[in-house]
Order: C-alpha cells, then sequence, then structure tokens
C-alpha cells in the first residue's frame, strides 16, 4: 500500500501524467486482473484516487478505472487499453444499437471509450461515432453532452448495476478525490503561514490565522475518515452518502480557509493553490452535493424506526 | 506523507454488536428521566448502580479490579447507546471515563483495590478537581497548594465548576506541591480526597437555568496521607494530561444534544425536515467515524492529541447545530416545564450549549493544540 502511494505520488506529480499510469497499471488498480485490470482492494483504488487529487491531477482516472473498468469487469467484458468514461442516462438499446444523450459526462471527448449503461445493459461505444458538445467543470476538466445517434456499440453485455449505483460509486470517487485535494489544501496553506511574513513575523504566528488553519485541518481530516471508512463499505448506501455529503460540505470551507490564508497571492492563476481549489469546487457538486446526498440519506432516516438505529445499524 | 492530523478508521469489535443489542434491551425496559446533555446533568446513582451490575462500568479495568476487561471501543459502543438515549449517567461518568483508568495508571495497590471495583460497581463517583477560580484555560498556573505535614499533605485553595462534587465519593486534585519554578509545568502532584470531609467545603455553583450540577469546592487544610498522593509527587501535570486525553474527542463530544433528534423524528416529515435530518447524520456519520478513529488510536497505544483537539472542536460545534436545526422545525418553544419531551429537551439543550465548546478545554485553546501540531505556533 506504502509503495502504491509512493509510486503514485510520483507519478501524479509529473506535469502530464496520464501516459504513465496507464503504463504503470495504475490506471486500473482495483480492476480484477482477470478483466484486464490491474488488481488491488477498493483501498488500493483509493489510495491512487486521492494522490490525483492532491496533485490536481487532470487525468480521467476515477472514470477509467474506479468507474468504467469496474463495470466492465463485473459485466464479464475485457478492459480496454487507454481512457474510458462512463455514464448513464436517457439512452435505449435496441440489441446493440444505442440511441439518446447522456449529459455531462466526464472526459468523453479524450476518451478512448465511452462505457454506456441503458436499459439493463453496460455497452461499449467508440466516441468516435458520438456527437459531442464540450462543456467542462470550473476547473477545466471536460464535462460532455454526448448523443448517441443509434450508434453500433462494440460490446454489449447484461449489467446488474443501475444508474443510482453508478452515481453512488461516482460519488465515493469523487468524495476520495475531495479529501486528497483538502489534504493539500492544508498542506499549502500551513506551508504559506510559515512563510510569508507580514508585520515582521510569519502569518502564521497570529492566532486569528492559527484557528482558520485548525479549522480547515478540523474538516480536511474529519472528511478523510469518514471517506476512508466508507471505502472500507463501499456498497453501504448510508456510509457512500454521508461521506460525500460530508466531503462536499468541509470541500467549500476548506477552500475558503486555504485562499483566506493565502491572501491575494493565492487567487492568481500561477499559484499552485488553484489546482485544488478549482477541483474542490467543481468536485463538491458533482455526482450529487452535500444537499442532494442529504435529501437522500434524510428521506431513509425518515422512513427509519428510529435515527440512531439508522446511523448505527440494528 | 503522513500528517500530525491523519486518522486510520476505526473497526468495533465483533462483540460490540451484541453488547449494543443488550444496551439497547435494557434501555428499552428500564425507566428513566431522558434528557439533553445527561452525562453532566443526568445524575442518577440508583441508575449508574444498575450499569455497574450488567457490567457496563469500569470496563475496561482489569477483572482483578472488579472490572471487565473489555477493550475501550466495546465501551464505546455501551457509552454512545447511553448517550444517545438520553440516560442519566452522570452520577458515574467521571469516574469512568477518566479517574479509573488514571488510578489504574499511576495508583498504588491500595488505591486500585479500593476504588476500581467500587467505581466498577456505581458505588463510587469522582469529581475533577482541575479548574479554579484563575485558573481555566491555563491549567498549569493553579494555585492550589499542598503542604507537606507529617507524613502527608494538607491542601488549601479552591476549586470550582467541579461538576458532581456534591454527590461524588472523592476528588482527584491537582495542586502545587512545590513553588514554581522555571519549569511552570514542574512541582504539581495529584490528590484523592474522599468526601465528605471536615475541611473541604462544597457549595453550589449554579447554572444558567438554576439548576446544581456545579460546584465550588474549597479546601481549608484538608489532610492527604501520602498513601492518596496518585503517581508520584510532582508528576502531576503528566499525569493530568494524559487524564484529559481520556476527556476529548469521545462520543460524548457528540453526542449531547442527539436526544433532540431522536425526538424531532416522526414528528416534522415534510421535505425541509427531512433535508435538515439528512445533513444531521451525514455529519454525525462522519463525525463519528472520526471519533472512533481516535479511540482506536489510543488503544492502539498511540497519542493522538491533535486529532482528539479537532474532533472535539468539530463534535461540539456540531452538538450546537443540532439545536438550531432541530428548532427550525419542532414547532414548539423551548419550556423545561413543559409536558412534551421535545420542548423540554429544547429547553434543556440551549441552556447547556454554551458549555459545550467551553468544557475540557475550549475550542480555541484546542484549535491552539491543532496549530502546535500543524508546526505554525
Amino acid at each position: 500500500m506504502e509503495l502504491l502511494e509512493e509510486t503514485a505520488h510520483e507519478i501524479l506529480a509529473r506535469d502530464d501524467p496520464w501516459a504513465a499510469l496507464v503504463e504503470s497499471g495504475l490506471a486500473l488498480v482495483g480492476v480484477p486482473e482477470e478483466a484486464g485490470g490491474s488488481g488491488g482492494t477498493p483501498a488500493d483504488a483509493a489510495a491512487v484516487l486521492r494522490a490525483a487529487g492532491h496533485h490536481g491531477a487532470a487525468v480521467p482516472l476515477a472514470e477509467t478505472g474506479w468507474l468504467a473498468g469496474r463495470l466492465l469487469a463485473e459485466a464479464g467484458l475485457p478492459v480496454p487499453r487507454g481512457a474510458l468514461t462512463a455514464a448513464s442516462g436517457e439512452v435505449e438499446a435496441a440489441g446493440r444499437t444505442l440511441s439518446g444523450t447522456l449529459r455531462r459526462v466526464p472526459w468523453a471527448r479524450s476518451a478512448d471509450r465511452l462505457v454506456v449503461l441503458a436499459d439493463g445493459v453496460v455497452a461499449v461505444v467508440d466516441p468516435a461515432a458520438a456527437r459531442i458538445t464540450e462543456g467542462s467543470n470550473v476547473a477545466g476538466e471536460p464535462r460532455d453532452d454526448v448523443v448517441l445517434p443509434g450508434v453500433r456499440a462494440e460490446a454489449v453485455a447484461p449489467c446488474a448495476v443501475g444508474p443510482a449505483e453508478l452515481r453512488r460509486r461516482g460519488a465515493l470517487a469523487r468524495a476520495v478525490q475531495l479529501t486528497g485535494a483538502m489534504g493539500r489544501a492544508l498542506e499549502l496553506s500551513v506551508r504559506y503561514a510559515g512563510e510569508r511574513e507580514q508585520f515582521g513575523r510569519p502569518v502564521g504566528r497570529f492566532q486569528a490565522v492559527q484557528q482558520l488553519l485548525a479549522e480547515l485541518a478540523g474538516e480536511a481530516t474529519v472528511a478523510d475518515v469518514a471517506v476512508r471508512a466508507a471505502v472500507r463499505g463501499p456498497d453501504d448506501p448510508v456510509a457512500v452518502a454521508a461521506a460525500k455529503a460530508n466531503a462536499s460540505r468541509a470541500a467549500g470551507t476548506v477552500a475558503a480557509i486555504a485562499h483566506q490564508v493565502h491572501g491575494a497571492l493565492g487567487v492568481t492563476g500561477e499559484h499552485v493553490l488553484r489546482t485544488v481549489t478549482l477541483r474542490l469546487w467543481s468536485w463538491r457538486d458533482e455526482y450529487g452535493n452535500e444537499t442532494e446526498w442529504a435529501d437522500e440519506l434524510g428521506a431513509s432516516a425518515a422512513a427509519a424506526p428510529d435515527p440512531w438505529t439508522f446511523l448505527t445499524g440494528p | 506523507m503522513a500528517r500530525p492530523s491523519d486518522l486510520e478508521p476505526g473497526t468495533f469489535p465483533p462483540r460490540a454488536a451484541e453488547l449494543r443489542r443488550r444496551v439497547r434491551e435494557f434501555l428499552a425496559e428500564t425507566p428513566f428521566t431522558a434528557r439533553c446533555d445527561s452525562w453532566l446533568t443526568g445524575a442518577d446513582p440508583a441508575f449508574s448502580r444498575r450499569l455497574g451490575e450488567r457490567g457496563w462500568l469500569g470496563m475496561t479495568l482489569p477483572e482483578r479490579y472488579g472490572g471487565h476487561g473489555r477493550c475501550p471501543l466495546e465501551r464505546f459502543a455501551v457509552i454512545e447507546e447511553l448517550l444517545a438515549a438520553g440516560a442519566p449517567v452522570g452520577a458515574h461518568w467521571i469516574a469512568d471515563r477518566q479517574t479509573g483508568p488514571s488510578i489504574l495508571a499511576h495508583g498504588t495497590e491500595e488505591q486500585k483495590a479500593r476504588f476500581l471495583p467500587a467505581i466498577a460497581r456505581g458505588e463510587c463517583f469522582f469529581a475533577i478537581g482541575m479548574s479554579e477560580p484563575d485558573s481555566g484555560s491555563d491549567l498549569a498556573s493553579v494555585r492550589t497548594r499542598a503542604e507537606r505535614d507529617g507524613d502527608g499533605w494538607r491542601l488549601h485553595g479552591t476549586k470550582v465548576w467541579t461538576s458532581g462534587a456534591h454527590i461524588a465519593h472523592a476528588i482527584l486534585v491537582l495542586a502545587r506541591s512545590a513553588p514554581r519554578s522555571g519549569d511552570r509545568h514542574a512541582g504539581l502532584s495529584q490528590f484523592i480526597v474522599p468526601l465528605p470531609d471536615e475541611r473541604v467545603a462544597i457549595r453550589p455553583i449554579l447554572g444558567l437555568s438554576g439548576e446544581h450540577h456545579f460546584n465550588e469546592v474549597v479546601f481549608d487544610g484538608a489532610f492527604v496521607p501520602d498513601s492518596m498522593v496518585l503517581g508520584r509527587a510532582g508528576d502531576g501535570w503528566r499525569q493530568v494530561t494524559a487524564e484529559l486525553a481520556y476527556e476529548r474527542s469521545g462520543p460524548e463530544r457528540l453526542l449531547s444534544t442527539f436526544l433532540l433528534v431522536r425526538l424531532l423524528h416522526g414528528r416534522a416529515d415534510g421535505p425541509a425536515a427531512r433535508r435538515a435530518l439528512g445533513r444531521l447524520t451525514a455529519r454525525l456519520w462522519s463525525l463519528r467515524q472520526a471519533s472512533l478513529a481516535v479511540a482506536g488510536a489510543l488503544e492502539a497505544g498511540l497519542t493522538p492529541q491533535v486529532p482528539a483537539a479537532l474532533v472535539k472542536d468539530l463534535g461540539t460545534r456540531f452538538e450546537r447545530e443540532v439545536i438550531e436545526v432541530v428548532r427550525e422545525h419542532a414547532g414548539v418553544e423551548p419550556d423545561p416545564a413543559s409536558p412534551d419531551p421535545l420542548a423540554r429537551a429544547l429547553a434543556e439543550s440551549v441552556v447547556q450549549a454554551p458549555g459545550f465548546t467551553l468544557r475540557g478545554g475550549t475550542n480555541e485553546i484546542l484549535r491552539g493544540i491543532v496549530a502546535r501540531g500543524l508546526g505554525v505556533r
């Protein structure tokens, strides 16, 4: 695990790490080897995702292995090499032919293959056959609309995973990425507060700044341990909903404090802080923000006999 | 890449589920008055003894001292069940949480044999003699002094905010046993003083709503034989700091107001109330994982000071958030005399809430500890 994390950090710190991620097999950690993946547990896959969040790496890592690769492996389909993305939407499957629209598909324009959930099947589609309208999140990561005008899939297989489950998996992936980015925001803020001097001393010597940093550390730490706990039980809908809701909530606080501590220097296009805060503001809303997951949790909790046993188990 | 604030998730041992089930059964069949903040305000010695009979006090103490040889996470499961129900655990809380473990760690055989079995039976309640009129956050500045007298010490000074001293069987006092030197943490010692004592005066300090939980405890030359010094004379600061580790980040730093959520459940069921319930659930789920992780780290022999401090900071603010959110949807005004348990619990919680972020180290002091751990202080 430590070696995996070290390798992931070494690669993800590079300017353009995607080719090395594919080459090293890190893009498919968590996908069984029999299906063409690199093997490893969800915790291993999360370690790589967390590192990607830490470095603010612009790579379709969650999409390739955690989402698309796993879906294909579960359906018994081989996992194609390269960048993948996964999506569900208003798509109909007639045999191998797919028609419909997918909204805000991550990395669609640069993916080698699209993995689409439709009508109880999972299908592999060449994006060259789709009409793509480019969009993006505030970090500049592609979030494209995809029209499938009667596209013949390269492979199709029955699939037990539905759109709700795909969304939950996406939410956990983004939650992991958020915690990586929050950890980096903490690191950068602590370092900057120790270096930047005003009134003859580092700004971190001011209690007001210390209090801010402690709050940042608190949010980042609690979000991190909650997400790690959810990764241990990735099929527990309460765990994933709670961990994503909390991470999304924490992301706003963390980004605001990190910028406050960095002062005006942090809001420039050159400063590294933007690589994580732009992603915090993007990822907190993707696959459901804190309000959407609160609604889902709240509906289940309200229907349960008691909110405490709902939280802790019967 | 590890930071001082990093935590690994904790895992309950398999036996915890069975314990949890038994506590729930016990709570369902045992009459008690549920209260918010019951670990401070819910003192019921008879209830404490019943918990002792069940083996739920002194759980982590060894069996030869009347304990039950359970692990800290088993105790965690039991106490969070009791707290979430608002059960009256206040009488024994301090003895069970910190004094028992402290005596086990630092006490003599005689002290262990005398106090630990009684603590585990729910027949020996302790008070904490730390804070003073001029020593709150700055605990090392305590002025209560211990003067040598024959084969013992005489205590002079005043302790305040002493929860439950009026029902406690003993108080563990932090006092200065040697004059202040360059090292302000040196020269402090802990003394066990059985109560009542004719040279110890205990007077109520009434709370906001006139309730009696706190006391002023005045020591006017109370005699403590050497056999009642806890640990080594002069080692008090180290002992007390270790004791504070038990005080922070436990489930009582998250759950003081959870009774409100339980009472609101089923009464407010619109989309807004469900969303609010979901928000609180998500936050509590996450904070509970953090609290559990700190407990796991303590059990593994680590000293997770920074995580414990930040969990208490976020946890106690969550306890207040619960009040504000439940107020929005309760549809009743806080009323301590109301027949409606929700109105009563709201009244209890709003007057207790200022204390949440003060006791056990103010949140500002705790954030200072976090900042030091981060290396900026």
